[in-house]
């Protein structure tokens, strides 16, 4: 992602004076398919509309923000970098399921965003909050 | 918000059904679709997570039970059938819809 | 109630088109209004209009042009998607046009509900 879409300003362009809670659930390892890339694509694409945007890791999707990535020899751009970008699109409600990391031997540390982990019944409270739930 | 599930995938293929069931909470629904229409007839492990599964309201599609051979008296007690129709009904009922896939 | 769908596999390969297209179909039978139909990741390839299924088998492609045809139905594609996979407008199937995410997130906005199809 060598361009990113650029920080949106704070105008009123795309305002439809809704504001909707958005959850994008990722739950698949990055690289065996293009969903962890495209969805990142998306949630920055969503960033100028300006709705109340909450981005969850779990299942294997936890993989997604994990350091260290190191893609030369599968040939594919390591795009971990642009979760960083996050925060500076307004994006900062970044959570990871507890269980999704303990099944894999992760922990925090091993992240490379910062991230608010969430028990399986916390998460499913978040969830029920929603709105406008995207997944792939 | 009261959610509608929906799921897509078989419980013998990924574990997209267990995770949903475990994220649903009293008072949502979950609809069994294409592939994980194989949850609503299953026995085993999956059917015992979904008979526990009190609060959460579970129904599957009737065309993919059909398409894959299966008639409805295999369905597990309990398990509401619908159609097309009904899926639409189920999502407008139902504030906010999340596909599990 | 106004629905907006998202579309996130190609027809064929994976069943899920068919079900957003039987969905869409029911849910304009009840009465119900698309606000959009937007097709992301292998989504796009439901707009190519060289696509040739045999004859006897329903054409997916052409089956969402007959509902952009009779029942005005906007169907997106997403720019990004459709260049990673050579959907270009000279190949795009009547009823569709190539727009940004954007399009998705105002269906999320302005539709009552927004489902998602895929695999």
């Amino acid at each position: 992602m060598s361009d990113l879409p650029p920080i949106p300003p704070d105008d009123d362009e795309d305002d439809f004076g809704v504001v909707k809670k958005f959850m994008y659930v990722n739950r698949r390892a990055p690289y065996g398919t293009v969903y962890a890339l495209e969805s990142l694509e998306m949630v920055l694409v969503a960033a100028a509309f300006d709705q109340d945007v909450s981005v969850v890791f779990m299942d294997d999707g936890v993989l997604q923000i994990k350091k260290g990535q190191e893609t030369a020899d599968i040939n594919m751009k390591n795009f971990s970098p642009t979760f960083r970008a996050l925060e500076g699109y307004d994006v900062e409600k970044l959570y990871v399921s507890k269980k999704s990391l303990e099944e894999r031997g992760l922990t925090e540390e091993d992240l490379l965003v910062p991230v608010e982990v969430l028990d399986q019944a916390a998460l499913a409270a978040l969830m029920d909050e929603q709105e406008v739930i995207l997944t792939a | 918000m009261t959610v509608l599930h929906t799921v897509n995938k078989s419980p013998f293929e990924r574990n997209s059904l267990e995770t949903c069931i475990d994220h649903a909470t009293d008072g949502s629904a979950v609809l069994l679709i294409e592939d994980a229409v194989l949850g609503a007839v299953a026995a085993g492990d999956i059917a015992a997570r979904i008979k526990a599964a009190n609060g959460i309201k579970i129904y599957v599609l009737g065309p993919d039970l059909a398409a894959r051979g299966m008639t409805i008296d295999l369905v597990i007690d309990g398990i509401d059938v619908v159609d097309y129709g009904g899926f639409v009904d189920l999502a407008a009922t139902h504030d906010t819809v999340h596909a599990w896939m | 109630m106004k629905f907006g769908v998202l579309v996130n596999e190609g027809p064929f390969t994976h069943q899920s088109s068919d079900t957003a297209y039987m969905f869409t179909k029911a849910a304009l039978e009840k009465g119900h209004e698309i606000f959009r139909v937007f097709f992301y990741y292998d989504g796009v390839n439901n707009a190519n209009a060289l696509s040739e299924p045999p004859t006897d088998d329903r054409n997916l492609v052409t089956l969402w042009s007959e509902l952009a045809a009779e029942h005005g139905v906007d169907l997106v594609v997403c720019v990004a998607a459709a260049l990673r996979r050579g959907i270009k407008e000279d190949i795009l199937a009547p009823g569709f046009r190539i727009s940004g995410l954007g399009q998705l997130i105002e269906a999320g906005i302005q539709a009552d509900r927004l489902v998602v199809f895929g695999d």
